[in-house]
């Protein structure tokens, strides 16, 4: 396990999380790779978004490895501040409840997720503050990257709205755009079609694929780990799938893999379901999301 | 007070409901002045008399009766005309104040660079509005602290005081010119905001606001106590007074010297000083505003911004909240620092009685009335919080009882401060069709 | 070891003042999150209440001593819980669920606002006060120096002691602190389920403010002058208790009070009565920094 494949990007090794007395995750291992969408599901309350803060650097993991490989470097994520976790491992997340900054417009949203760039470019500051050409250039490419992005989800018209006045699926569409903005070579989306309805779930599936093939990187394709309820979007569009429940990792596969597993129907059905439903039953009432537990 | 009936109140017809919350308040004013304005307490050596002045308790009381009853008539036509017509009147507000924000700002500016030479602008009214200036300045350095990087700190008055006190001891025993200690002060300032600032800004922003008031009362404590240095309660007095670049303002120059007047061929005139010592400040003010505006559209500045915003967003951006909040209160002491040390060379004398807490809360409440992060704001507030007291010295007595009250109304009525608008930093520019 | 002991039994009496009041904070920031920084100002009003009643108790002609002392109390607590309960109507009340900073900003306000009007309409000089209780119990004497416990500081530590168990009762016993724990916790949830918020809080306000109108009193008694600035410092110092005890804890904050009245005293003692103060923002930095719960504060889980 600890030499990783080729195309690895993220490799997840023994993770557990305890709070107090509760295990919230429980010896987790998976992969990630790049140019593949993975999604991670799991009833409410199975850790996935606790994996989640724990690679990007929000809870320090009580045990395992988080390994990132960039440009044939290893970067171990768990030893890492959260802020150098997207500044150099180069890990983007959005989150649960999104986190827009809601009194700054959007367009200077999307500046913000270029600051360690720009930092650099303005160097630190100083040179920036008298119109220094190398900086003004930086901002030109910034500005850019921005229209790209604006574009892309259509907010140009609303670039100096209040992000927080967008609408909800605006404000969604925002965050993810914003999280590109850092140049990620893994992007962590933490339920991005909650509160979508099927049109803007659908233009967010496309968009979703579209980034993992390298839009807006220059055509360098990324890895996207995508924790999600909407299991129209997980099955369409994840190369992998990650099951957990209670903490534990109980499924890993392709998404018809997992769409049979066993494991899988009884954690989302129930432990006294012994017999195996119908194929067409078990894909009406994963298509639905159904998020039943006794 | 909000409108609201108190709890346990049944539905009544609108005049009894009205007089029976009324009745309410009037009964709760009764309660509040009856021991404390209902007696005085005279002083007779060892021990306490008391003056009866239950003549104030009625006045308080039916004040309140009354007073509310109108309050509440006016608050309910107001919330109606606002339901009516929802959120135009703030828009409204914002969009002529941006109107007028184009050609005020220019106007003001010009007004502060001819005014010493305007027809009624005597002694008095240069110093008047230097002491405005010095204000101004505060403002806009803790502007940077609390407005833009959404930190509060209770504690800036110790920037002002190690600005006025570097300059005091550099000047007086190292002979140092005011120009070569401003910087020095500055900087001084700036390395003591790291230094304080480095353990403290992870805290919570309310701990913080506790922790940097501690901080306050710590350095005046030490001015205090630290007499051969700061020479403790009564202060460093006989500090250098500034020089137009080597000339001094005197009428009668040390041997060797050329004064201000002699140089110039000018009659000597005390208000010579004045009004220089009026333009030093009203440079140090432009320079601090044309920084603060720089910054606030560089990466530093939004960082600042959106670290007010949300820090958690923040960090999983790669945003470095340490050192990004450390900036914000580096160059914020900074600016105190030079205000400190102007303030000290305009004076001649400092005490710690100058750098208290209520100081801090002075220039705290001109960032919060004048809207967090607002320039103008800080502008307009100053013109109400210092030079209004100032002007109305008859009531000094209830000027910090005014002010109080002030900063509690207004946090109720509109906790966004007067100038809220907030302009975009950045724009797409012309013809991306980002502008509307 | 003589000396160390009077500053023991010195360092308890002023750690009682403080715990007191420091319990108010301590209640508040539990139910509502923020920093009632006019608590301070609340406690000198209690004392200046308290000295107030005195006279009067004096000109009509009760002098019985513990019939006195009970009845200022009462008073005091009555009228500074009325004040306590005003502030919070005035000032807080209206910006629940406002930016976080508003209502600490609107509470400086009222602070300053209650200090200058306590100091316009009772005058800005110092009140002195006759001493109510006298007479002290020798402990032990030694090299000529004599240890005292006065009978004020055991009424002082004596009272404090049994008002915290009356609290600590309220709260764990009664409906009104079921109300309290349910806020404190998720006050949404709490007044879905038919709690009146409103209520609890302003209650809480109440409870909080009597309790500093004690330790105001006490202080009047402890010390025979107050003055309308005695509740900067004094607030300060106890909310460094209040956070020391791990804030939104009860006995936190009594035993914060405790370790910071002790603090000052052997500080004062054995180092410089100057520093004191600094002595006290120290602690309070450093606690806050290495041991951001205190002693006996829950963890907080940063929500993600």
């Amino acid at each position: 396990m600890n030499r990783a494949a080729e195309g690895t990007l993220l490799q997840v090794e023994h993770l557990s999380m305890r709070f107090g007395g509760l295990l919230a995750v429980d010896d987790v291992s998976f992969e990630a790779r790049t140019g593949e969408i993975t999604g991670v599901i799991g009833p409410n309350g199975a850790g996935k978004t606790t994996v989640f803060n724990c690679l990007t650097g929000f809870y320090k993991p009580t045990h395992g490895r988080l390994s990132l490989h960039r440009d044939g470097e290893v970067y171990l994520l768990e030893q890492m501040e959260g802020h150098k976790i997207a500044q150099d491992a180069r890990v983007a997340r959005t989150f649960q409840n999104i986190r827009l900054f809601p009194r700054m417009s959007v367009l200077e949203n999307l500046m913000v997720a270029q600051h360690n760039r720009l930092m650099v470019a303005s160097g630190y500051t100083f040179l920036g503050l008298f119109g220094a050409p190398s900086y003004l250039r930086a901002e030109r490419e910034a500005l850019d990257l921005c229209r790209y992005w604006l574009d892309r989800i259509g907010l140009t018209e609303f670039a100096d709205d209040q992000a927080g006045s967008l609408p909800y699926g605006g404000q969604r569409r925002l965050e993810i755009a914003r999280a590109m903005c850092t140049q990620p070579v893994l992007l962590c989306l933490d339920e991005p079609a909650a509160g979508l309805n099927p049109r803007e779930s659908g233009e967010l599936s496309e968009l979703l694929v579209a980034i993992r093939d390298g839009a807006g990187s220059d055509g360098q394709k990324i890895g996207v780990l995508l924790i999600e309820h909407d299991m129209s979007v997980v099955m369409r569009i994840s190369d992998h799938v990650v099951v957990l429940d209670y903490g534990r990792k109980i499924s890993d596969g392709s998404a018809e893999e997992v769409r049979g597993d066993p494991n899988v129907i009884r954690a989302y059905l129930g432990e006294e379901e012994d017999e195996e439903l119908p194929p067409e039953v078990v894909a009406d009432l994963t298509q639905h999301g159904g998020e039943t537990r006794p | 007070m909000a409108a609201t009936t108190l709890p346990g109140a049944r539905e009544d017809s609108p005049l009894v409901a009205l007089l029976k919350d009324a009745g309410i308040a009037a009964a709760i004013a009764f309660l509040l002045a009856l021991p404390l304005m209902g007696f005085q307490t005279l002083d007779s050596g060892t021990t306490v008399d008391l003056q009866y002045r239950f003549h104030w308790v009625a006045i308080a009381t039916v004040g309140v009766f009354f007073g509310r009853i109108v309050f509440t008539l006016l608050y309910r036509r107001a919330g109606a005309a606002r339901s009516k017509a929802p959120g135009i009147v703030g828009q409204g507000m914002a969009r002529v104040g941006e109107g007028l924000g184009r050609f005020l700002v220019p106007a003001f500016i010009l007004f502060a660079l001819i005014l010493p030479f305007l027809p009624f602008a005597d002694r008095r009214e240069i110093d008047l509005a230097t002491y405005v200036l010095i204000y101004v300045m505060l403002g806009w350095g803790l502007n940077i602290v609390v407005g833009l990087a959404g930190l509060l700190d209770l504690g800036y008055v110790a920037f002002y005081a190690i600005g006025a006190y570097s300059y005091a001891l550099l000047a007086k025993t190292f002979g140092f010119s005011f120009w070569l200690c401003l910087p020095l002060a500055g900087i001084l300032a700036a390395f003591l905001g790291i230094l304080l600032g480095f353990p403290v800004l992870r805290l919570r922003g309310d701990y913080l606001a506790i922790v940097t008031l501690g901080f306050g009362e710590i350095i005046r404590v030490i001015l205090v106590n630290w007499q051969p240095v700061t020479g403790g309660p009564n202060g460093i007095s006989g500090v250098p007074r500034p020089t137009f670049f080597g000339l001094p303002f005197t009428n009668d120059p040390a041997e060797g010297e050329t004064a201000f007047h002699e140089f110039f061929n000018l009659d000597f005139a005390s208000l010579h000083r004045f009004v220089f010592l009026y333009y030093v400040i009203l440079a140090l003010v432009l320079v601090t505003n044309a920084v603060t505006l720089r910054l606030r559209k560089m990466p530093i500045g939004r960082a600042w911004e959106a670290l007010r915003e949300d820090e958690i967003a923040c960090r999983s951006l790669g945003i470095n909240p340490t050192n990004t909040k450390l900036t914000a209160f580096a160059i914020g002491a900074m600016f105190g620092g030079f205000a400190g040390s102007f303030f000290a060379t305009r004076q001649g004398f400092i005490s710690p009685e100058s750098f208290t807490f209520i100081e801090s809360a002075v220039i705290l409440a001109i960032v919060v009335l004048g809207g967090m992060g607002s320039q103008a704001g800080v502008v307009v507030a100053t013109l109400f919080l210092v030079l209004l007291p100032e002007l109305a010295r008859e009531f000094a007595q209830f000027r910090m009882l005014i002010f109080g009250a002030a900063m509690v109304l207004i946090m109720v009525w509109r906790p966004q401060g007067l100038l809220a608008h907030r302009a975009p930093t950045v724009s797409l520019g012309p013809g991306s069709g980002g502008s509307r | 070891m003589e000396y160390f002991t009077q500053q023991l039994i010195n360092g308890l009496t002023l750690g009682s003042i403080y715990g007191l009041i420091a319990i108010g904070y301590t209640m508040v920031y539990g139910i509502v999150g923020m920093i009632n920084f006019a608590h301070g100002e609340i406690y000198m009003i209690g004392a200046f209440i308290g000295i107030i009643t005195f006279s009067l108790l004096g000109a009509v002609g009760i002098t019985w001593v513990p019939l006195a002392i009970l009845l200022v109390l009462i008073v005091s607590m009555f009228f500074t819980a009325v004040h306590g309960w005003a502030v919070e109507r005035i000032a807080y009340r209206p910006l629940r669920g406002s930016f976080r900073l508003a209502p600490l900003i609107s509470a400086i306000g009222m602070s300053i606002a209650l200090q200058n009007y306590v100091q316009i309409i009772q005058g800005a000089k110092i009140k002195p006060m006759q001493p109510v209780v006298r007479g002290n119990i020798p402990l032990m004497e030694a090299n000529g120096f004599q240890v005292n416990i006065s009978y004020l500081q055991i009424i002082i530590i004596v009272l404090t002691i049994a008002l915290m168990a009356i609290f600590s009762l309220i709260i764990a016993r009664t409906a009104l602190g079921r109300s309290q724990r349910a806020c404190e916790q998720d006050r949404t949830m709490a007044s879905l389920l038919g709690v009146n918020v409103d209520r609890t809080i302003s209650l809480t306000f109440v409870m909080g403010a009597a309790l500093a109108a004690v330790a105001g009193v006490m202080v009047t008694m402890y010390y025979g002058v107050i003055d309308f600035f005695i509740g900067f410092l004094a607030g300060l110092k106890a909310f460094t208790a209040a956070v020391l005890g791990g804030i939104g804890s009860l006995p936190g904050a009594m035993l914060g009070g405790m370790l910071i009245g002790l603090i000052e005293a052997f500080w004062s003692a054995y180092f410089s009565i100057e520093y004191k103060d600094v002595a006290v923002f120290g602690i309070l930095v450093v606690v806050l920094i290495f041991l951001p719960t205190g002693l006996l504060g829950k963890p907080e889980v940063e929500k993600v």
